[in-house]
């Protein structure tokens, strides 16, 4: 079981209001990610329904029991940190130990699950060391292992992998989502990096400023974004947003449109413009391009398409891939 | 890029270190020479450095005049009994004020502080007085509780700064982990501040192996520690240089050793944490 319910959640620092009201519902077994900018308010958000922060006004409930009061060793949940937060001065097999410990469960037990812990995660050779004897990845899996040794109804993450180097974060990642597979347990999970929320979420809430702009599976925050600032904010590179004529003449204040359904061409198209950057990563090409009369517009090409800064090409929006977009910003 | 250092230059500077250290040390070293002279060579002129009649007569003078073992206990309870008072009662308010601080946090700390900015003697009357009127004048307790006191504010400050570089993040984890407030300050932040711990250990028995005012002032002869051990070798009757440091001798000597095999945490201590 682990079912979480925000009614009304806010959060207020002082003067500042970081999360005026949030009504959320997670799933059992669900991976959901919290996405946002930074200062989005995401963590504190991941930090209330962990009990490191107390709330300012509404309820939290875990598994249908009201949980806003209780401590955070009372809910049940286990987290991740970004800092991985190990304890220093204990050997790898006494941290995972810890919540066990703590919970008061006899000896031969405790080694029991240490060791399974141990065995998922390809901690087994390390279970003596220190945790600064570990690699960044080495050490993430001894959190994970922490976590999941005391079967908590679910896992929150807060940003657990930005500490790591790219091609270590893209293994994590898979791990993390085979675990999940696994374990069938809820995650919650805290990021910045849209392709993190992209690849490994059930449920994506984006968040904005404490509000949620738009929660949804992957695909629906790709494919119909609710407003401007999901739609900016999903994808990579950037929906390109166009206003003016060219949006009027579709009945809306501003188009979207992502660079990916944007049809290059050095002969003919829609648009002319000049390249003023081209980014060719082998398999993609991107081009920055200063489109006559609507200004910068990306777009993205096959890594084949070989054209350079004051190249001029030719760009055809794919008509039935735009997003339209009212004065308040919201879809049309 | 490296500076340049030339030879001529090293060689000065090596100079002009150990002088200053030599200059430093020099007093240190002449009550330990003085302490084996006689009481007329002690205050000769021209002063004799290391030719004179070396004699181990003042020692033997000064343990039969008073009763160093006593001094030398008293001065073991008072600055060991204030020192662990006193971190019992710092680590839970430092641990507060790093890990949970509120708005008057720094103000509290400054004003802790600020407590060690006043000259003690303005306190001593009514704090005379108040011994006197509850029995405390002359008693190892009644040293222990003011020499906790006054080092309160430095083994508070200390702990918080040691304290303030544990991550935040650690002692959440391991209440995510179940432990209660207790289970946390006992099996996470203590293990993990025990350098820390080790170094304001260490610096405040020092300090208050050393502290004279108050020990001086509040004692006769019951309760008197080694500063008041030495300073009754320097009377109105005549100063006795030669027993004088003998006395001084005596009294430092324990804290020195123990300062020396503690040098580390020492230079950790006094640097308040600024080194890592």
């Amino acid at each position: 079981m682990g079912s979480i319910t925000l009614q009304k959640v806010s959060k207020v620092f002082g003067e500042a209001k970081v999360i005026p009201s949030i009504d959320l519902d997670i799933r059992d077994g669900e991976f959901v990610v919290f996405v946002g900018p930074s200062g989005c308010g995401k963590s504190t958000l991941l930090r209330l329904i962990a009990g490191l922060e107390d709330v300012s006004g509404g309820k939290i409930v875990i598994d249908g029991r009201d949980a806003t009061e209780k401590a955070p060793s009372e809910r049940g949940l286990a987290m991740v940190f970004q800092s991985y937060a190990l304890y220093p001065h204990m050997s790898v097999r006494n941290n995972i130990a810890f919540p066990l410990k703590m919970a008061g469960m006899d000896k031969a037990e405790i080694d029991r699950k240490v060791n399974d812990a141990a065995r998922v995660l390809n901690l087994g050779d390390y279970l003596d060391r220190k945790p600064r004897q570990l690699s960044g990845g080495q050490r993430q899996r001894v959190a994970i292992g922490r976590a999941i040794v005391r079967q908590p109804s679910a896992f929150l993450f807060d940003e657990p992998l930005s500490n790591l180097d790219a091609a270590l974060r893209v293994n994590m990642r898979i791990e993390i989502s085979e675990l999940h597979q696994q374990l069938k347990t809820t995650m919650v999970y805290v990021t910045h990096d849209q392709v993190e929320a992209m690849t490994m979420a059930d449920k994506i809430v984006v968040l904005n400023r404490g509000n949620i702009e738009q929660v949804g599976s992957p695909l629906e925050l790709y494919r119909s974004p609710r407003n401007l600032f999901v739609a900016g904010f999903i994808g990579s590179p950037k929906m390109n947003f166009i206003r003016g004529q060219n949006a009027a003449q579709l009945n809306a204040h501003t188009i979207g449109i992502r660079p990916e359904h944007v049809l290059l061409s050095t002969e003919s198209g829609d648009w002319k413009g000049k390249v003023t950057v081209a980014e060719h990563l082998g398999s993609d090409t991107f081009l920055h391009v200063d489109v006559d009369g609507i200004g910068m517009v990306t777009a993205r090409s096959n890594g084949d398409f070989a054209s350079k800064a004051g190249d001029t090409v030719y760009l055809t929006p794919d008509k039935t891939r735009i997003h339209k977009f009212n004065e308040s910003g919201l879809a049309i | 890029m490296a500076r340049k250092v030339t030879t001529q230059r090293k060689v000065i500077m090596t100079a002009i270190a150990w002088a200053l250290a030599i200059l430093i040390f020099f007093p240190i070293l002449w009550t330990f020479l003085t302490s084996f002279k006689s009481e007329a060579d002690a205050i000769a002129s021209p002063p004799q450095f290391l030719f004179f009649h070396w004699t181990t007569e003042n020692y033997a003078e000064v343990q039969s005049r008073s009763n160093y073992l006593s001094h030398f206990m008293n001065s073991v309870v008072i600055s060991f009994g204030s020192t662990l008072i006193g971190l019992i009662i710092a680590i839970p308010a430092a641990w507060a004020m790093a890990f949970a601080p509120t708005k008057r946090t720094k103000d509290v700390l400054m004003w802790m502080l600020s407590t060690k900015m006043m000259p003690p003697v303005g306190a001593l009357i009514p704090i005379y007085l108040m011994f006197r009127n509850s029995g405390l004048l002359d008693t190892r307790t009644g040293l222990v509780i003011v020499l906790t006191l006054i080092n309160l504010p430095i083994i508070v400050w200390m702990l918080y700064t040691y304290f303030k570089e544990i991550p935040g993040e650690i002692l959440e984890a391991a209440r995510m982990d179940g432990a209660s407030l207790a289970k946390e300050i006992i099996y996470v932040l203590t293990p993990m501040a025990v350098p820390g711990i080790a170094s304001t250990l260490l610096l405040n028995i020092i300090l208050a192996w050393n502290e004279a005012f108050w020990t001086l002032n509040l004692t006769a002869s019951k309760a008197a520690p080694l500063t008041a051990f030495i300073a009754s070798y320097s009377s109105p009757e005549g100063l006795f240089y030669a027993k004088l440091s003998a006395a001084s001798t005596m009294a430092i000597a324990p804290i020195l050793i123990l300062g020396w095999f503690s040098q580390k945490q020492l230079v950790r201590g006094l640097t308040f944490g600024a080194v890592k």
